[in-house]
C-alpha cells in the first residue's frame, strides 16, 4: 500500500512538473516582454537596472534555462508580481481566492454527489417508470445546458423574482461576518454548480446499478429472501458505487470549469474570477500560478480517488 | 436505448452501413434530435432570405422592446432585433463549431495514427503529452489558450480545435493499435505499402465510426465552448453576433432583471441545438456499435 501511494504521488508530481513546462511554453509563445512579470510596476526601473534584471533572471538565456531559473524562483515561493494589480506578489493572491473557490465546488459536489446518487438508485430501480423518464429527461438537460446559463437562469429566478437569494458576493459588504450570511450567499451557486455534476453522476449510477442488478450475487441475496431494500442498498450500491467514485475523481475538472462560470456570474471572490480578469487583461504570472495551483488541486483530487478506491473495493490489489 | 431493434437476420442487404442507419432511425431520441436540429439549421442558413431585419441594423424606434408582431424576439439596447441576431449567432456558433471540429478531428486522427505506427518512441512521447492535456481542466485548457490566442473568430476557432483533440487520438491510437496486428494489414504492408497508403486505405475506413461520432458530439461540446468563451467576453467580441456573446449581455444586472428575453432566447436556442446534437450524437454511437442490438 505504502510503495503503491509513493509511485501515485510521484506520478502526480511529474505531472505537476510537466504541466508547469507546458505552461511555461504556452505562455512564453503569448505576445509581450516576460520581463515584465518581474518588475513591481509602482517602481518603474531604469533601463540599465532592466537589462541587469533580465541577465540576472536569465531572460536572455535559451528558453530550458529560463524554465529552470523560472521553477527555482517559483519553488522558493517566488511566482512573479501581478501586472494588473499594481506589483502585488501572485502566490498570496492567488492562494487568497482558493479558499472561497474549494467552499463553492465542495458544497457543490456534495450536494450533487448525493442528489445524483439518490435519484441514480431511484432510477435504475424503478427503471423505465414514468418517474424515471422524467429524470433521465432533466439529467439530458442538465448535462446540455451550460454552467453560466443555469447559473443566470437561477440568478434571475431565485434572486430578482422571488427575492429568496443574495444577488451575488460571498459575504454582505459592511456588515460583520456571520456563518448565516456567507451561507446565505453560498447555497445558490452550490446548489446551481451541483446541477449538471448531479446529472452526469445520476445517469452513471442508474446504469452502473442496472448492471449489478443483474448479477448472480443479487439474485442469491434475493433468493435467500433478503428484504429488497436491503438488496439495493447493501449489496447492489456498494457494488454500483465503485465506478461512480471513479467518474466523481476523474471528472472534477468538469466541475472546476463549472465553478469558474458561476463565480463570473455570481462574483464570487475565487480562482475563477481571478483567473478570468488576469485572462482578460493578460496577467501572465497569474495565470501561470492559478493555472498550476489547480492542476496540483486537480491531480491531489486524482490521487486521493484512487487511494480511497483501493481501500472500498478489495478487489483491487495494491501491494503486489 | 429505445426498444424496438430491427432484426438484423435478412433485413438488411446491403451491410453495415444500412443496418447503422435502421438502427440510428429506430432511436426515438435520435430521431427527434434530427427534427430539432434541421429545421434550426434551415433557418440559420435562410434567415437572411425571409427576415426583414438585419443582425446589425438599428431601429431607433424599439429600444429594449419586448417580443412583439414586428420584432418577433423584440429588440436589444440599441435597437438591433433579438431575432435576427438570434439566427446570425447561430451562423457564427455553428461555423465556430464546424471548423474547430474539423481541425481538431483531423489533428486527432493524425496523432493517433502516428502514435500506433510511429513506433516506441513516438507513442510515447505523444501519449504522455495527451495524458498531460487531459489532466488540465478543460476550460482552465481553454483560458490559457484564450489569454494567448486573444479574441476573434479565428483565434476562437483554434482555441478550440487545440483543446479537442486529445480524446479522439487516444480512440484512434487504440483502433489502429488494434488493426496493425489485422492479416489485411500486415499483407498490405509486406506488399510495400507506404504509411499514407496504409493510414488512408485501411486506417482511415476502419476509424470512420468513431470519427463521425467524435465530431458530431464535438460539435454540441464546441458550441458550448464557444458560448462559454465569448460569454465570458473571451471568444467572438460584440458587435459580432454569436449566442455566447448574446448571453454575456446579461451579466449587466440591468438586463438580467428588465429585459430577459435578450438573454433567455440566445440560452434557450444554445440548450435545444446542443441538446439535440448529443440526441444524434448518442444515436450514431449506438447505432454503430453492434452490440447495441443485444440490449
Amino acid at each position: 500500500m505504502l510503495t503503491y501511494m509513493f509511485r501515485r504521488l510521484a506520478v502526480g508530481l511529474a505531472m505537476l512538473l510537466a504541466l508547469s513546462v507546458l505552461v511555461f511554453i504556452l505562455l512564453r509563445l503569448a505576445p509581450g516582454d516576460p520581463v515584465a512579470a518581474y518588475i513591481n510596476p509602482s517602481a518603474p526601473l531604469s533601463p540599465q537596472a532592466l537589462a541587469e534584471l533580465r541577465a540576472r533572471l536569465g531572460l536572455d538565456q535559451p528558453l530550458p534555462v529560463q524554465y529552470l531559473a523560472w521553477l527555482r524562483a517559483a519553488l522558493s515561493g517566488n511566482f512573479g508580481y501581478s501586472i494588473q494589480r499594481g506589483g502585488v506578489p501572485v502566490l498570496p493572491l492567488v492562494l487568497g481566492r482558493v479558499g472561497p473557490t474549494a467552499l463553492l465546488m465542495g458544497t457543490g459536489l456534495v450536494i450533487a454527489t448525493v442528489a445524483g446518487i439518490a435519484t441514480g438508485i431511484v432510477s435504475a430501480v424503478r427503471r423505465n417508470s414514468s418517474l424515471d423518464v422524467a429524470l433521465s429527461a432533466v439529467a439530458s438537460l442538465g448535462i446540455s445546458s451550460p454552467a453560466f446559463l443555469t447559473a443566470l437562469l437561477g440568478l434571475y429566478l431565485f434572486a430578482v423574482k422571488f427575492h429568496v437569494a443574495p444577488a451575488g458576493g460571498m459575504l454582505t459588504p459592511g456588515v460583520p461576518f456571520s456563518l448565516t450570511d456567507l451561507l446565505a450567499h453560498l447555497i445558490l451557486p452550490a446548489c446551481l454548480l451541483s446541477l449538471g455534476y448531479a446529472a452526469m453522476i445520476m445517469r452513471y449510477m442508474r446504469s452502473s446499478l442496472l448492471e449489478v442488478l443483474n448479477q448472480d450475487y443479487v439474485r442469491t441475496a434475493r433468493a435467500k429472501g433478503v428484504r429488497e431494500v436491503w438488496v439495493i442498498l447493501k449489496h447492489a450500491t456498494r457494488n454500483a458505487l465503485l465506478p461512480v467514485i471513479t467518474l466523481i475523481g476523474s471528472t472534477i475538472g468538469v466541475a472546476v470549469g463549472g465553478a469558474i462560470f458561476l463565480e463570473s456570474v455570481f462574483n464570487w471572490p475565487g480562482m475563477g474570477l481571478l483567473l478570468v480578469d488576469a485572462v482578460s487583461s493578460r496577467d501572465y504570472p497569474v495565470i501561470m500560478c492559478a493555472t498550476l495551483i489547480t492542476g496540483a488541486g486537480v491531480i491531489l483530487v486524482n490521487l486521493l480517488t484512487d487511494l480511497l478506491y483501493a481501500v472500498i473495493d478489495p478487489r483491487i490489489q495494491v501491494s503486489k | 436505448m429505445s426498444a424496438t431493434a430491427p432484426n438484423d437476420v435478412g433485413m438488411a442487404p446491403s451491410g453495415s452501413m444500412m443496418r447503422a442507419t435502421l438502427r440510428f432511425l429506430s432511436n426515438r431520441a435520435a430521431v427527434m434530435g434530427l427534427v430539432i436540429f434541421l429545421p434550426i439549421l434551415l433557418a440559420i442558413c435562410t434567415y437572411s432570405l425571409w427576415w426583414p431585419y438585419g443582425p446589425n441594423a438599428i431601429d431607433l424606434s424599439a429600444l429594449n422592446q419586448g417580443p412583439s408582431m414586428t420584432h418577433w424576439l423584440g429588440s436589444d439596447g440599441v435597437g438591433r432585433d433579438v431575432f435576427a441576431r438570434l439566427l446570425q449567432g447561430g451562423r457564427t456558433s455553428l461555423t465556430v463549431a464546424v471548423v474547430s471540429v474539423v481541425i481538431s478531428t483531423a489533428l486527432g486522427f493524425l496523432v493517433g495514427a502516428l502514435a500506433a505506427f510511429g513506433g516506441r518512441f513516438v507513442d510515447g512521447t505523444l501519449m504522455r503529452l495527451v495524458d498531460l492535456a487531459m489532466t488540465l481542466p478543460p476550460v482552465i485548457f481553454l483560458l490559457v489558450l484564450a489569454s494567448i490566442a486573444g479574441t476573434g473568430l479565428f483565434p476562437t476557432i483554434m482555441v478550440i480545435a487545440l483543446l479537442s483533440w486529445p480524446v479522439l487520438s487516444r480512440m484512434v491510437r487504440a483502433r489502429l493499435m488494434e488493426l496493425r496486428e489485422r492479416d489485411f494489414v500486415v499483407a498490405a504492408r509486406g506488399m510495400g505499402a507506404g504509411i499514407r497508403h496504409l493510414l488512408l486505405r485501411h486506417g482511415l475506413p476502419n476509424c470512420m465510426d468513431i470519427i463521425v461520432v467524435f465530431a458530431t458530439l464535438q460539435i454540441a461540446n464546441a458550441v458550448l465552448l464557444e458560448a462559454g468563451l465569448s460569454f465570458l467576453g473571451l471568444g467572438i467580441p460584440p458587435p459580432e453576433a454569436s449566442w455566447g456573446n448574446m448571453l454575456n449581455s446579461a451579466r449587466s444586472s440591468v438586463v438580467l432583471e428588465q429585459y430577459p428575453w435578450q438573454w433567455m432566447f440566445p440560452g434557450a436556442a444554445l440548450v435545444l441545438t446542443v441538446l439535440a446534437i448529443n440526441f444524434i450524437g448518442d444515436g450514431l454511437r449506438d447505432a454503430f456499435d453492434p452490440r447495441s442490438d443485444l440490449n
